[in-house]
């Protein structure tokens, strides 16, 4: 507990916390818990769970907002919103420990097992394992890819600009950079301002 | 420690593709460390993205093993500092202007045109890894049924990644 607090940790009784911004210490330890504990992906559950629900640092409206930021910009969504929690409740102190602490948990671990499998990876009975575990994961992308579809894809014109994407990277061999820089400057610009494009029929309704 | 300056170069080229999440870069991330600098196999690339599902946090965590086994200890930390580092000072920066961008009539234009190119290099991800990951009928056939589980039930991923590693043990 070096922690220099200015902001009391624990609130004398009866004190509303709710105005009291968390401490650089609480932002660290809340995303390290956040981050040993999010198994299965799916993160942003979990940072919504923990920060508008339990501790209240966020309202709905705000953590969807910073969602939006995180997701229209490269980066993971999960350490774009610690980022973007930490700025907005301690400034770049708690931008930093946020990050550092939803990564920590999960890099140790990678760490480790990287270690393990680089000397034990070629055992039989691990790559049997292993190979199961990236057929799983293949399933589990394409899951994350639908789900993403029926929520962010509403206009007629988007499934030929995935395709079109798709062709780019993998038939044609470009390199992703070019591909999202190309089909993300056609998109945009049919998507201009003061120009309305047609919707599909599921976001129609 | 030679390899330094070229985890480092590599992985912030590969953060600034990460649109739409980690899988987009995947195509990119097999060239750069696999075909051009030789630091793992694709079938150990593929590996470690798939155990990688199985850690909690960020799903690239995978990078750390990736920089360790090029340059240790340090080239772990160097990749993580080139993977976050460009892209967490962007949101940093952009979180800040964000009111102001509220008013820019492109920003809408903007998310809505990156929407299906995030997705389409999602797939297009997919698909590259599935090259390694999906060899015969039994990879196929676990592929698709955790496709169809998880979009039938609300089911922790996470499960269903550690059952197909059961079942490959006893049956691959």
């Amino acid at each position: 507990m070096s922690e220099a607090t200015t902001t009391p940790a624990v609130q004398t009784p009866g004190v509303a916390s709710a105005t009291a911004p968390p401490s650089v210490l609480q932002i660290f330890v809340e995303f390290l818990l956040i981050g040993a504990t999010s198994f299965g992906g799916g993160v942003v559950a979990y940072l919504r769970n923990s920060l508008v629900t339990k501790r209240a640092w966020l309202d709905d409206k705000s953590f969807v907002e910073l969602l939006a930021i995180s997701q229209s910009l490269p980066g993971l969504n999960s350490t774009n919103m610690a980022i973007l929690v930490g700025d907005r409740l301690r400034g770049w102190m708690g931008a930093l420990v946020g990050f550092i602490g939803i990564c920590l948990p999960g890099g140790l671990l990678m760490y480790a097992v990287g270690m393990v499998y680089h000397e034990h990876g070629d055992h039989p009975l691990a790559t049997a394992m292993l190979k199961g575990v990236a057929a799983a994961a293949v399933g589990l992308i394409l899951a994350t890819a639908v789900q993403l579809s029926k929520k962010s894809l509403d206009h007629k014109a988007d499934p030929v600009f995935v395709i079109i994407t798709i062709l780019g990277v993998n038939r044609l061999h470009l390199s992703v950079l070019t591909v999202l820089l190309a089909v993300g400057l056609i998109a945009t610009l049919y998507y201009r301002p003061g120009v309305t494009r047609p919707k599909s029929a599921e976001a129609r309704t | 420690m030679k390899e330094l300056p070229a985890l480092a170069r590599v992985f912030a080229y590969l953060s600034l593709l990460t649109v739409g999440g980690g899988m987009a870069a995947f195509p990119e991330m097999k060239i750069l460390t696999v075909e051009v600098h030789h630091w793992l196999t694709f079938p150990q690339l593929v590996h470690l993205y798939s155990v990688g599902q199985l850690a909690p946090g960020p799903n690239m965590m995978m990078i750390v093993a990736i920089g360790e086994w090029a340059a240790g200890l340090i080239g772990a930390i160097v990749v993580v500092i080139a993977f976050f580092g460009p892209t967490g000072l962007l949101a940093l920066l952009v979180g800040r202007l964000w009111n102001k961008l509220t008013k820019w009539p492109w920003r809408k234009s903007i998310q809505e045109g990156l929407a299906p190119v995030s997705i389409g290099l999602l797939l297009a991800g997919c698909f590259t890894f599935a090259r390694g990951a999906v060899t015969g009928f039994d990879t196929a056939a676990i592929a698709v049924g955790t496709l169809l589980v998880l979009l039938k039930y609300k089911i922790n991923p996470a499960l269903l990644v550690l059952g197909a590693a059961i079942l490959g043990a006893f049956s691959f």
